[in-house]
């Protein structure tokens, strides 16, 4: 395949009747900062959740690095039910889970923070470490693996002063404010190792400035990381300051793609965002 | 406090804990109640924790215990019971041919292979157990919460009833039960007293480690949320899978001592009172605290056995007797107790925190605060009066 990092192929989400994703077609490509619009409800957060793998999606392909991981079809009761397009394109199915699609090196945040709220900030980023420990339960109980858990330990450390939580290290991760427990989600979503990070919605609820702060440590940690970030925003300055090319859906369907120039000016995305006038 | 002296502290707890068992071994006739009640806390703190270990830290609520302690019992007394006693114990229908070829082939075995064979059907129970539980965490495991619950509760129930139907007699007895089980083997050389004691501190101090591992951590991560646990790369089943295994593992060794220390069981002890009981010791110790588990397991089985019998005895005050005071009275007192704990401490005794030193040399200030709280409204009112 290309040599896109991520690539989908009508990808089509559909739950009983309603299409909450039709026929969605795009890619990511290394180094890039690509960004995912759309009115509330258009299916944006649906996308992640079948890149990620927690949903499976009833029709369509997901390659990672141009290697296939997810791929299905109408099956079961949804064979009638189907209403999204491209049906009969990916014979074959593969359905992988949450946490196998982070092995693979793609790691996300989530829209209403998933913090681990009881435990500290440091064991909530020490415990995304865990996946890639190869220890096994014994070794890991008798303390064979003091080494690597050292390691764990450090690397942990790193990206806490790197990410500028070091000093809370030992705060219970709900008792931080909203911006740090934004960042922190950051932080553990990058001890995993990945090589593609999903943002849903970064930048909710923050005030311009924690914005424009959030814009700078998007691109810092891009290019210290080496990694390719596809996110779903509402922030119009914080998406066209960044993003490198803007998919838009609406309604489920892809309606607009290109830099932030092209969609600024697109006559369906204004529609989309504005309304249309009934008497237009 | 420095490291040295948390160090010293444990060290001179641990020779006071020996001390007292040594005291207790010199002792025995006396202090029958003392010792039984210290043997059976010590049983039930392996089982509380790991009920902690599942329910507590990594969110399963399972209410499989008592299923999980009659496999370990029954295992541990059909392998320990004397060849001499089969025919005593299994008078009703006799014993399987092949449970009274297996047992002559083991009496058969050199001495110090004997000596070992407790330990080694407390072991073999709980291995059994562990692959039960591994065989019924694939389907059950993926239910969530009170599913869970009843779930393994239906679970437990079933090897139960396993265990007293008539089709298993000349394994299990039936309804009968098995009697004659021999006590707590001597652990090498120390009497038989320390034994319980001695697995209860093993087995609690494994649980311990695996808690602290990168393993322990996973789990916590499950029960704090599972979607961002599996977003985090932790594989839900196999983590789940994981500590309901090495649970009911540790709960069944807890069954095979419990065998031991009660020399008789039948499929009534293990009804769901059993697993009640142990629920009752973790929320009271404090829900994901090992040290609370331990603590609250030596309360309850103090209180509802020994200090509360007060209750139980008739009462005289000036020639009236009190009517209340009546056998059963205590556990009236006891579930009343309990209420209090669910109202006012819901928490539990240890919250979620452990035992530590620091806490320890901070209590005389909290005690100390409590008082000082209350003491300015006292004063107010007092200088009033002035």
């Amino acid at each position: 395949m290309s040599g896109h990092v991520l690539e989908l192929q009508n990808l089509t989400m559909q739950f009983g009747g309603v299409v909450a994703v039709d026929d969605l077609s795009m890619y990511v490509d290394k180094g890039e900062i690509v960004a995912l619009i759309g009115p509330n409800g258009a299916g944006k957060t649906t996308a992640f959740n079948m890149i990620t793998g927690v949903y499976a999606p009833t029709n369509g392909a997901i390659f990672f690095n141009g290697e296939q991981i997810i791929s299905n079809h109408p099956q079961g009761n949804m064979k009638k039910l189907y209403q999204g397009g491209s049906a009969g394109k990916f014979p074959n199915v593969m359905v992988k889970l949450p946490d196998v699609i982070t092995k693979l090196g793609i790691a996300r945040t989530f829209q209403n923070i998933r913090l681990f709220k009881d435990l500290t900030v440091f064991e909530n980023v020490l415990i995304a470490k865990h996946m890639r420990s190869k220890a096994g339960v014994f070794a890991a109980t008798f303390r064979l693996n003091a080494k690597e858990e050292r390691a764990m330990r450090a690397e942990t450390m790193r990206l806490l002063e790197i990410l500028e939580l070091a000093d809370l290290r030992d705060e219970t991760a709900s008792n931080l404010p909203y911006g740090k427990q934004r960042r922190l989600e950051i932080a553990r979503a990058l001890a995993t190792e990945p090589s593609l990070l999903l943002l849903d919605e970064p930048a909710a609820g923050m005030n311009p400035q924690e914005t424009a702060e959030l814009t700078a440590f998007i691109k810092q940690i891009r290019d210290d990381f080496k990694l390719t970030v596809f996110m779903i925003e509402h922030h119009m300055d914080l998406v066209m300051e960044i993003s490198d090319r803007i998919y838009v859906l609406d309604f489920g369907k892809l309606i607009a793609a290109g830099t932030p120039d092209e969609v600024q000016n697109n006559q369906r995305v204004i529609d989309a965002y504005l309304g249309v006038a009934d008497d237009a | 406090m420095k490291k040295g002296t948390k160090r010293i502290c444990s060290l001179v707890l641990l020779v006071l804990i020996a001390l007292l068992l040594f005291w207790l071994e010199a002792n025995k006739s006396g202090q029958g109640m003392l010792i039984s009640i210290l043997q059976k806390s010590a049983i039930l703190a392996i089982v509380a924790v790991s009920m902690n270990l599942l329910n507590g830290f990594t969110g399963l609520f399972s209410l499989g215990q008592a299923g999980f302690m009659s496999i370990g019992a029954y295992i541990t007394a059909i392998l320990t019971i004397p060849v001499v006693n089969l025919d005593g114990v299994y008078y009703m229908n006799g014993v399987a041919p092949w449970v009274r070829a297996l047992k002559e082939g083991m009496e058969a075995g050199p001495s110090w292979l004997q000596s070992v064979y407790p330990f080694l059907a407390l072991i073999v129970g709980g291995l059994v157990a562990a692959g039960f539980a591994a065989l019924i965490g694939i389907p059950v495991l993926r239910l969530k919460s009170d599913y869970l619950a009843i779930a393994t509760l239906g679970f437990s129930e079933i090897i139960r009833a396993i265990f007293s139907s008539p089709q298993m007699d000349t394994i299990t007895n039936g309804s009968y039960g098995l009697n004659k089980v021999p006590t707590f083997p001597k652990f090498f050389g120390l009497p038989s007293l320390f034994t319980p004691f001695i697995i209860a501190g093993v087995t609690i101090a494994l649980m311990v480690l695996l808690i602290n591992s990168s393993y322990g951590r996973a789990f916590k991560a499950i029960r704090e949320d599972e979607v961002a646990a599996e977003a985090m790369g932790i594989s839900l089943f196999r983590h789940k899978e994981l500590s309901f295994v090495v649970s009911s593992f540790f709960t069944a060794i807890s069954g095979g001592l419990l065998a031991m220390f009660m020399r008789s069981i039948e499929a009534k002890t293990f009804s769901i009172a059993l697993t009640y009981d142990i629920l009752l010791i973790v929320v009271i110790g404090g829900i994901g605290s090992v040290s609370g588990s331990v603590l609250s397991a030596f309360l309850v089985t103090a209180s509802k056995e020994w200090w509360l019998r007060f209750f139980d005895q008739p009462l005289t005050i000036g020639g009236w007797q009190v009517p209340l005071f009546r056998t059963g009275f205590r556990m009236v007192i006891f579930s009343i107790l309990l209420m209090a704990v669910v109202l006012f401490y819901r928490r539990g005794i240890m919250g979620n925190s452990e035992f530590s030193w620091d806490g320890v040399a901070r209590l005389p200030g909290r005690i100390k605060g409590w008082f000082s709280r209350k003491r300015p409204a006292h004063e107010a009112a007092g200088g009033d009066g002035i």
